[in-house]
């Protein structure tokens, strides 16, 4: 596989040498005009097959990606899934993603939706190669397709291997010009549409096996460029200036307190605040040495210690609710009533590299960004939003970048970027310190969550009601299409779509009687806010699953009944069932009521606990084993348990590392990270200030259980582990200590006080 | 005031100007054109800036270059290619360890210099000498893996 990350790179440079030219300094855009208009491509039209596929003389295949690949090995899928249609070798396939010259709008990552949507576009778009190809070599050979077959992109005639014809000598370097229906829609629910019938998945011979990655030796011997090494010639290094109270104008800025750094500039537009300079440390150092005038303005932001009063007493700005049943009739018949309600703090992205982009924006208005957003497509327009330019002026590259794990920073230092090279009219690489990957990304949202539950005198449950209370995940957009959804945007005074939104709980539940429900609030302050927020990782999963998971393992408890089997109880789909007692049975849970499985050994006792729950159409469940030091606090996860079906299964050992990722990053979420903030602003600034998970917490344990349905369709799982692991931790505290905590994340502090 | 400074990295001499104060990091990367080492918080609590300084993981990032003159520096480019493969990044490679890989360098150079002093070290072992060092998407459970793999190698 080795061979295919340099074809993959290979292909990137003679193709147009976008990326080495960029890499290597100089003008992308220009070449990518001539590369696209000099050789007959068609247009970047959904509708043609030359939009998605495309095979070189020599016979290698290039698959057009319009997501990216954060590291999880989509990018791999997708080549999987196209060779898997094509019958070519995969060792053959490379992938380019997330340029927006090259690749069709399919929505960026979001919301695990890479093999889910984009793969089955690419399935479709494989399948339609494969027949137009088959289609033609029938011509040229003069035999009905039908008695035509595929091996390694060869086309011969069953029976006849004599006759024969490549892939690469029908097209000859040339295209497909052929069309390929679509549902019209851009973004994630890109759908397409050709008489082609995809493969069986009983003929499957590439995808269900595990070829390794292509993008880790570029990462591992430092050979493949990430964003923040993009260089362009004459560009200078910016580096952004934040207010120290929220919400705060620049009233004044003291030219002469950076006037011995050399080549620095101060660069402003209204309140879009930042520094220019040649050199990289200058940059730095301007920033720091700057002396801005603040405006007055009251403080922002309740005291953190109130914030969950807050949300309770803060007017709801939207709601929805699903109901089933009379859950009023249920409780009026209750023998016992369980009701309890969950916290979870706001959340930072808190990427390993603070955001980076590089922007040339031409007097003209043509723009090129380098970016390492997830959603290059909608980068470039909120970047021609904010500078004023048709969207068809801009061109944006993306270049792997830090995880970013949903709406991060990267979109914001992209605009931020843009906006300087417009400003001081020459390419500008931004790169933000740490206090801002911190301090000034999009958060996840703080929440309450109320759950109440009726049962009858033998624990079975009448009622039940669950309501979600928080901000919402979409105050600032997840796409970054418009020029308020990014800093710089609401900085130079536009307004976001400040959309507000909440989920609700996603199992399959058979309770007779329930009601599930979300009500918003508005932010704590709009516009350019550093507690403003949007989608990280499963938007709002972890949050509503940690509280509705412990909660049913509250009314399971009240119930007198083993959590498992409570679960089993009211799950009646094959599917979640099967999951919930893999889950069990790989970790060898022994049945009994929560705190039956307790041990103590000194100050040590252990626990175990379990949590279950669907993430649009993937199911999973986990048990978490814990050991709870009573006199510290201390929490070890010496195992985690997971059971995950995702439908079909592309890569499996991809999938492992995915849903390992996801174990310990949602370990960090559930005990670690919540955003400190006094009355003015963001304190967590740092790792210090953030602290995440330490590899001697990792648990030395993941067991994974894939359920693989190959014959449904795969549903996603960039995601879905993260959702019920905080929960499934929870739960298991519980057994082990007695008491419930209530609140993440959760510390030894908490812990401790509910072991007293 | 800028000053001259003569580098020796990756076998290499470099003579560059700069601030006595500036950070390592940044000779490395803008005046060298070397991107492995990353910038990651620029406090030497994250780790994505190690490179190594006379064969001792050195976070580049608050190491001024004044000091590093003079002393033999290695980044992730040094330590093995493709075709010669540092232990720890063959191991990487066939653990499938990264997922975004920013952190890399962190690992990658701290386990490698401390493979160079510590032979069948334990799993405990392994996570003491990481200690520490940051990784957002989780890696860490296919770390202790990888090092061990390489340990293997390497014993």
């Amino acid at each position: 596989m080795n061979a295919n990350t340099d074809l993959s790179r290979r292909d990137v440079l003679q193709s147009t040498g976008a990326l080495f030219v960029a890499f290597s300094m100089g003008d992308a855009s220009a070449a990518m005009a001539a590369a696209v208009t000099t050789d007959g491509k068609p247009p970047l039209l959904p509708t043609e097959l030359d939009s998605w596929i495309s095979i070189s003389r020599d016979g290698l295949v290039t698959v057009y990606f319009g997501k990216i690949d954060g590291g999880q090995g989509t990018d791999l899928a997708m080549a999987m899934i196209v060779a898997e249609e094509m019958d070519v070798p995969l060792k053959n396939v490379s992938v380019v993603q997330g340029d927006t010259a090259r690749t069709v709008n399919q929505g960026g990552a979001s919301g695990s939706t890479g093999v889910r949507f984009a793969g089955a576009a690419l399935r479709q778009a494989g399948a339609e190669a494969r027949r137009v190809l088959v289609n033609r070599a029938a011509e040229k050979l003069g035999v009905p397709a039908e008695r035509l077959t595929v091996t390694d992109g060869v086309v011969s005639v069953a029976g006849d291997a004599s006759k024969k014809i490549s892939y690469a000598e029908i097209l000859n370097g040339g295209y497909f010009h052929s069309e390929i229906g679509w549902n019209k829609q851009y973004g994630n629910p890109l759908a397409l549409t050709s008489p082609a019938k995809p493969k069986s998945y009983k003929d499957y011979k590439v995808v269900g096996t595990s070829p390794p990655r292509l993008d880790v030796p570029g990462k591992v011997f430092g050979t493949s460029p990430w964003v923040q090494d993009i260089r362009v010639e004459g560009m200078l290094h910016g580096r952004m200036i934040r207010p120290p109270i929220a919400g705060a104008s620049v009233v004044a800025v003291d030219e002469s307190s950076i006037a011995k750094i050399p080549g620095a500039k101060i660069v402003r537009k209204g309140d879009f605040l930042g520094v220019v300079a040649p050199r990289e440390w200058d940059a730095i150092k301007a920033s720091q040495a700057l002396k801005v005038t603040w405006s007055q303005v009251p403080d922002p932001f309740p005291d953190q210690a109130q914030l969950y009063d807050y949300i309770r007493k803060a007017p709801v700005s939207k709601s929805d609710e699903q109901k089933k049943g009379d859950i009023n009739a249920g409780f009026a018949k209750a023998a016992k009533i369980v009701e309890v309600e969950y916290e979870w703090p706001f959340q930072s992205h808190a990427s390993m590299g603070p955001g980076c982009a590089v922007a040339d924006v031409k007097p003209d208005g043509t723009t090129t960004v380098w970016t390492g957003t997830q959603k290059p497509h909608f980068a470039a327009q909120g970047v021609a939003d904010c500078l004023g330019v048709p969207v068809e002026k801009v061109h944006a590259i993306w270049v792997t970048g830090p995880g970013s794990y949903g709406r991060n920073d990267a979109g914001d230092v992209t605009a931020d970027a843009a906006v300087m090279s417009q400003l001081v009219g020459k390419p500008v690489r931004v790169q933000y310190m740490r206090y801002e990957g911190h301090g000034w990304d999009p958060k996840a949202p703080a929440s309450v969550h109320k759950g109440r539950a009726a049962l009858d005198e033998h624990g079975n449950v009448l009622a039940i009601d669950f309501v979600s209370k928080g901000f919402s995940r979409l105050e600032t957009n997840s796409t970054e299409a418009e020029a308020g959804d990014t800093l710089a945007g609401m900085l130079l005074g536009h307004k976001g779509a400040r959309t507000q939104a909440f989920n609700l709980p996603d199992n399959a539940y058979t309770f007779e009687n329930k009601r599930m429900a979300w009500e918003t609030i508005a932010a704590l302050l709009p516009g350019p806010s550093p507690l403003r927020t949007s989608h990280m990782r499963d938007p709002l999963g972890p949050q509503i699953t940690f509280a509705n998971e412990s909660f049913i393992d509250e009314v399971a408890f009240a119930a007198n009944a083993d959590p498992v089997e409570f679960r089993l109880k009211y799950l009646s789909e094959p599917r979640d069932r099967a999951v919930v007692q893999a889950a069990a049975e790989k970790a060898g849970w022994k049945p009994g009521k929560a705190g039956t499985r307790r041990t103590r050994r000194g100050d040590i006792v252990t626990g175990r606990g379990v949590a279950y729950t669907q993430r649009t159409n993937t199911i999973v469940a986990i048990v978490a084993d814990v050991e709870v030091n009573t006199k510290t606090g201390e929490l070890r996860v010496p195992r985690v348990t997971v059971a995950h079906d995702c439908g079909c299964i592309v890569n499996p050992d991809a999938l492992r590392r995915v849903v390992e990722g996801n174990v310990v990053q949602g370990l960090s979420r559930s005990v670690h990270e919540e955003v400190q903030f006094d009355r003015r602003t963001v304190k967590s600034v740092d790792w210090l200030t953030y602290p995440i998970v330490d590899i001697k917490e990792a648990p030395p344990v993941i067991d994974i259980v894939l359920v693989n349905h190959p014959e449904a369709m795969s549903t996603g799982a960039g995601e879905a582990t993260m959702r019920p692991l905080a929960a499934a931790i929870n739960n298991a505290i519980f057994e082990a200590t007695g008491t419930r905590i209530r609140r993440a994340p959760l510390t030894p502090e908490r812990i401790r006080a509910s072991t007293v | 005031m800028a000053e001259k400074f003569t580098l020796r990295v990756n076998g290499s001499n470099h003579t560059i100007e700069a601030d006595p104060d500036m950070p390592l990091l940044y000779a490395l990367r803008d005046d060298l054109g070397l991107s492995n080492p990353h910038f990651g918080c620029g406090l030497s609590q994250c780790g994505a800036c190690t490179v190594h300084v006379d064969g001792v993981a050195t976070r580049s990032c608050v190491t001024p270059v004044s000091r590093a003159a003079g002393h033999d520096v290695v980044t992730l480019q040094g330590l093995g290619t493709p075709e010669k493969p540092h232990p720890v990044q063959a191991a990487y490679v066939e653990e499938q360890v990264v997922q975004c890989g920013y952190c890399l360098n962190g690992w990658v150079m701290t386990a490698a210099a401390f493979l160079n002093k510590n032979k069948k070290p334990t799993d405990d072992q392994i996570r003491e000498a990481l200690t520490g060092l940051k990784c957002r998407c989780g890696t860490h459970t296919a770390i202790v893996r990888a090092v061990k793999r390489a340990a293997e190698k390497m014993a």
